[in-house]
């Protein structure tokens, strides 16, 4: 992975509390991507983190007037665009 | 009988009020049931309309249809299978745009959909206002505006259902445009209608090829099972989705999940106004505090100290107003059996009273449950229960374990004091396979209420200088086993289980309704009973066998009723002086002990005042000389009475000494006995190995059966006390060891079948009794013989074993544990 130009990913886990984005692409093949997908996580979605667990893990996001959580891990596979 | 033409099925989202809405429709009249083959509930209602009974079944509550969790599976296959007269779609009316992501699946699927937007009174307070006939318009299906907690728009949704039912056919509802997708889609419509031309009269031939295209593998199988060549066609799809996904750089599932949200985006936009969805703001506010990070766990514990306190404290409080009339049963069932003679106990009535006793053990329970239900329904309804998952999870996934771990820990006894049954039940929320077996697997490990006497037992005997440490000792020590051994089972037996990502939705907080917690509590409290009950029921019967036969020989049957004749001549002799000696008939000595004792027990319940004296005046009626004796009135009735107390002395010793023998010469005798060669590694002698043994069925036993062991004749004489001048050879390093034995020991019973019910399998059942009774040994024999073999005190031993167990669950907390789900 580049970390210059074109190909530096951003991803939902980089994101911190208070911090707004787009989401771009789901990269997951599998279970994963599926279920970002029935929790409503979509591309053109526009996605807010809320905060983070007192353990720092799992995360809590805001997507469309409703919340979801989830861990680090799964946002990795979830491609974001600032705006 | 009953009628049943129409058969409906509610769909929808989790937390859309779909139960609410249920139970607004059924009433009452419900049941509860398992789909077969699987853990998921299947509730199933009705009422009466149109003058005919409908059937209302309650799908379980999923985001999606596919077939990724049992759940979808099921509610799928209700639609397709079933062939239901109409479903209704309940939705979050809040929540318009993604809840219709559901609902174009269902028309999909030719579902004749009735759309259930509920809880509109919610989306109105805020601001959200929804034209439900340009919904419908758009849609091509009847919309309903409802809100089951004050019955607005139930009677135009029983009015529209039993409109659809009659005209009994699909409701129409748009299809969906998948864009360039279409021209694959159509390809494959063709070639199922041309290859396998039974599927489209039992499948919709649409939802088969979105399905196909999607790579369903539960349809690509259905097709392939039908298919002339099942594995040319599984290749061609797999080439058009490959071919789909170079050309539009696209996933085609993802494809069409977007799609899907783009025009629930279009449509909602469209008839809603004006729209700004947000949560209520002390939904917000409340979150703040409770998933803070500091407040956040600072309110867990406070929950769990509530649930705990509540439960377990004070349900144990309203089993003293429970008990009498569990005793009051069983005296009536005493009355039934066949009497007791002076040594000889017939059969049947030492059966009938071991059956009812250990049915009340667990019906004793029934109160503690039943709080306990209530207050995990009311967590479950205001919606605490994800925020526990979101503040725990960090520190539970790390040994293999989920967020929605902690309730069922929490009620298995985390700290001391709980019950592996519910702990195990209450595993059923964990969507993660591998995390939910590692849970149910692990709980029976925790401290259950059951273990606490014994633990007390020992602490008093061989730590009784250091009761609050070895009391902390036994309380923590049980989670620093649980989390490594959930840990090692998920990296080794559980490793090919499958995981699911942890995504969960964070629902607004609501307030609980009494109908619908008290509703819950009730229905799981029976499940309980039901389940629980008929098997320990069965299972007493054998162990009262086991325990019972072959029994005493009948050279040692004689020596016993020689005792008697003893203690009965002995008796007549001391009498023989007084006025009294008339009065007792040797060879009906019974007669006499009957009346003793119940001239006692009645005293006893009578209490003192006129009662006292009622009970008095009936037996002066009905003996008055045998009157005189248990009223020790003039001088012969005090000898008289001094000389029946002996005898009642003898008879006791001697109906101990027979049940000790009994059990020593019973089955069980025999295994505890012939298991000593093992067990003595271990510290344990062929007595506790027969404790040990009946605390199979139920771990209070063990104290019981202990209790039995160690019975002796001196009145008053504490269990700890007798125990400890019985085994004079036993020291700290015995008890601990036993105690570790305790902590690991495999399931009881009741929490076997809850293991076996909620892991889906008689194998799992089995597993977890066999690996804690290996784990068990092993700790104990290496607590016993190492101490013993390294000179080490009890208390020293316990401390270097604590320090041990830490060490392991630090390090197996930093072991990774892999998800099996990719990223690229």
């Amino acid at each position: 992975m580049a970390i210059f130009g074109k190909d530096w990913k951003m991803t939902l886990d980089q994101l911190k509390p208070g911090d707004e984005a787009y989401v771009e692409k789901l990269c997951s093949r599998d279970r994963l991507g599926r279920r970002l997908m029935d929790m409503g996580v979509y591309p053109g979605l526009r996605i807010r983190v809320i905060r983070n667990a007192p353990l720092e893990d799992p995360m809590e996001v805001e997507l469309d007037g409703y919340y979801i959580s989830l861990r680090h891990e799964e946002a990795r596979a979830v491609e974001i665009a600032c705006k | 009988m009953r009628q049943q033409k129409t058969k409906i099925g509610l769909a929808g989202q989790p937390n859309s009020g779909k139960s609410t809405l249920f139970n607004a429709l059924t009433g009452a009249r419900q049941h509860v049931a398992n789909y077969p083959g699987v853990t998921v509930e299947k509730k199933i209602g009705w009422y009466a309309g149109n003058g005919e009974n409908v059937e209302v079944v309650d799908l379980p509550g999923t985001y999606s249809l596919t077939s990724y969790s049992p759940e979808e599976q099921v509610a799928r296959d209700f639609i397709l299978r079933e062939d239901p007269s109409v479903v209704i779609n309940v939705m979050d009316a809040s929540n318009l745009k993604r809840c219709l992501f559901l609902t174009f699946q269902l028309m999909e699927m030719q579902a004749p959909v009735v759309l259930a937007l509920n809880m509109i009174d919610l989306a109105e307070k805020r601001g959200i206002s929804i034209d439900t006939q340009k919904l419908s318009g758009l849609l091509g299906i009847s919309v309903v505006a409802t809100n089951m907690k004050t019955g607005r728009g139930k009677k135009e949704l029983l009015d529209t259902i039993s409109a659809l039912a009659d005209t009994s056919g699909s409701s129409g509802g748009i299809g969906l445009d998948y864009g360039e997708m279409e021209p694959f889609l159509r390809d494959i419509e063709s070639r199922v209608l041309a290859e396998t031309p039974q599927l489209p009269a039992a499948y919709p031939l649409r939802w088969l090829a979105v399905k196909l295209m999607e790579g369903d593998s539960e349809v690509i199988r259905l097709v392939a099972s039908v298919h002339p060549s099942p594995e040319d066609f599984t290749a061609d799809i797999e080439r058009l989705r490959a071919d789909f996904e170079s050309r539009f750089d696209e996933m085609p599932e993802i494809h069409i999940a977007n799609r899907r949200y783009q025009e629930a985006d279009r449509i909602a936009r469209s008839c809603m106004s004006p729209g700004q969805a947000r949560r209520l703001s002390w939904s917000d506010r409340i979150d703040k505090v409770v998933c803070h990070r500091l407040m956040g766990p600072v309110v867990l514990v406070a929950v769990i100290w509530l649930l705990y306190y509540l439960s377990i404290v004070q349900g144990y409080n309203v089993t003293n107003y429970t008990w009498p009339i569990l005793a009051k049963i069983r005296s009536w069932v005493e009355v039934l059996l066949p009497g007791a003679g002076f040594i000889e106990i017939p059969v049947m009535r030492a059966f009938g009273l071991w059956f009812v006793d250990s049915i009340n053990a667990l019906l004793n329970y029934i109160p503690i449950f039943f709080i306990l239900f209530a207050l995990i329904a009311i967590l479950e309804d205001s919606g605490y229960m994800p925020r526990m998952a979101f503040i725990m999870d960090r520190l539970f996934s790390r040994y293999g374990l989920h967020g929605q771990s902690t309730l069922p820990m929490v009620l298995g006894g985390i700290y001391v004091g709980g019950c592996a049954v519910p702990g195990v039940m209450a595993c059923k929320a964990i969507p993660d396979e591998r995390s939910r077996l590692a849970t149910i697997l692990v709980i029976p490990l925790l401290n259950c209420l059951a273990k606490v006497p014994l633990y007390v037992l020992l602490i008093n005997i061989y730590f009784a200088s250091h009761k609050a440490w070895a009391m902390f000792f036994i309380s923590t020590i049980s989670l620093l086993l649980v989390l490594p051994i959930s840990k090692i089972l998920t990296l080794t037996v559980l490793k090919k289980r499958p995981t699911s990502p942890f995504v969960m939705e964070m629902p607004p907080y609501h307030v609980p309704t009494v109908r619908g917690v008290l509703t819950r509590a009730v229905e799981r409290v029976w499940l309980f009973v039901r389940k629980i009950t008929t098997i320990v029921a069965a299972v007493a019967v054998v162990v009262f066998i086991l325990m019972r036969f072959p029994g005493i020989s009948e050279e040692r049957m004689a020596h016993y009723q020689e005792e008697k004749h003893k203690a009965v001549s002995s008796f007549i002799q001391d009498i023989e002086d007084t006025d009294y000696a008339d009065a007792i008939d040797p060879d009906n000595i019974m007669d006499f002990v009957r009346y003793w004792s119940g001239y006692k027990n009645a005293r006893l319940g009578a209490g003192g005042g006129d009662a006292a004296k009622a009970v008095n005046e009936r037996f002066r009626e009905k003996d008055p000389e045998l009157y005189e004796i248990v009223t020790r009135q003039g001088k012969d009735g005090m000898i008289a009475y001094r000389a029946a107390r002996s005898l009642e002395r003898s008879r006791k010793q001697l109906l101990m000494d027979m049940k000790n023998e009994q059990i020593h010469n019973s089955f069980l005798g025999w295994a505890g006995k012939s298991l000593e060669p093992v067990t003595r590694y271990a510290g344990f002698n062929w007595r506790v190995n027969v404790a040990l043994l009946s605390a199979l069925a139920a771990k209070e036993s063990s104290v019981a059966t202990l209790g039995a062991l160690y019975e002796s004749d001196e009145r008053g004489e504490s269990l700890e006390k007798r125990m400890a001048s019985k085994e004079t050879g036993f020291t700290p390093l015995h008890g601990l060891s036993l105690m570790l034995f305790m902590v690991l020991y495999p399931p009881c019973l009741a929490a076997a079948i809850a293991v076996k019910i909620q892991a889906g399998g008689t194998r799992w059942m089995l597993f977890s009794i066999g690996y804690s009774m290996v784990l068990a040994l092993g700790v104990a024999v290496a607590v016993f013989s190492g101490g013993r073999a390294l000179g080490f005190s009890g208390f020293q031993a316990m401390w270097i074993f604590y320090g041990l167990a830490l060490t392991l669950t630090v390090v197996m907390g930093l072991v990774r544990n892999r998800p099996d789900f990719d990223v690229i």
